[in-house]
């Protein structure tokens, strides 16, 4: 790819963005590509040291604030005529609810997720205190009702043993529910910024 | 390493690369190299929230035809590397007292 392609690229995938947002970053990256091949390297290399356009697109959008994305997504293009006001304010009660309603989908499917996720750590957290509670229990009845001390004994070493897999299966799931919340927060984004057929 | 202590220190190598001359980002790379690998990106993402903070300042200059951009550290900017080195006289006494835990 050729530095004029790789910053078109870059413009369409970059979009939604404000327009001082996007010069800049293609200022950026134009220079950045010069001074390699000022030192000697071939246009195709200098392209290629600085990223691919889609990393480069994924990681802007995730560092930019969802508030300055949709300010600039919402800013109409052109003045709006008068009839489209009138109908955008009409329309109002239908396109609000609809707005309201994605958005509780969203939220409401994340939440859940959370529950999920916070539920695994009760249960380890219970497993826990179940295996000390009954090493306690065990250890004051041993001698009085020596069979019940061994059984829960026993029980305490079966949650014991339990929650140590489920730490690690908790572990697992944080480690989910982090990158799934990144994912969201770029997808969300990715709504909001018109893609242009290349 | 930690993402926190990561972008910290990331921030004060950039101003350590812009402290004796003004520099320009493809050097501010090459001169960073030895001692960390930084992307474009992440470079940009830097020097902007430098600038925005006012630890550097930014002017262009023509350079060979087309327009290069170099950023220059303010009295802000030294003094954050200063800040930085004192916060990391703490930090290294810490880390002998855990280091001196390992040997006995």
């Amino acid at each position: 790819m050729n530095k004029h392609e790789f910053l078109a690229q870059l413009r369409n995938g970059l979009s939604g963005l404000p327009r001082k947002d996007i010069e800049d970053r293609l200022t950026f990256y134009s220079e950045m590509i010069d001074d390699r091949m000022e030192e000697g390297y071939s246009e195709e290399e200098s392209v290629e040291a600085v990223g691919t356009v889609d990393e480069i697109v994924e990681q802007i959008i995730a560092e930019t604030p969802f508030t300055r994305i949709a300010k600039e997504r919402i800013k109409p293009k052109r003045e709006l005529e008068k009839w489209e006001i009138a109908l955008i304010v009409i329309s109002f009660p239908i396109w609000f609810s609809l707005a309201i309603v994605a958005v509780a989908v969203v939220l409401s499917i994340y939440v859940l997720l959370l529950a999920t996720f916070l539920l695994l750590w009760i249960v380890f957290a219970t497993l826990v205190a179940l295996s000390v509670a009954s090493v306690v229990t065990g250890s004051v009845v041993l001698f009085s009702e020596p069979l019940t001390g061994v059984a829960v004994y026993g029980i305490a070493l079966a949650s014991a043993g339990l929650s140590i897999f489920m730490f690690f299966g908790c572990k697992v799931a944080t480690k989910c529910i982090l990158k799934l919340s990144k994912d969201l927060a770029v997808w969300i984004k990715n709504l909001f910024i018109k893609k242009e057929v290349a | 390493m930690d993402v926190q202590l990561k972008r910290g220190l990331l921030d004060v190598c950039v101003l350590a690369a812009i402290k004796n001359e003004d520099s320009y980002g493809y050097k501010i790379i090459k001169d960073l190299k030895p001692y960390v690998e930084l992307s474009e990106s992440t470079l940009y993402t830097i020097l902007k929230r430098l600038e925005t903070s006012n630890m550097l300042t930014v002017r262009t200059v023509e350079h060979d035809g087309r327009l290069r951009k170099y950023y220059h550290i303010t009295d802000e900017g030294l003094a954050r590397i200063e800040e930085f080195k004192m916060e990391w006289d703490g930090i290294m006494s810490i880390y002998r007292f855990i280091a001196r835990g390992d040997e006995q």
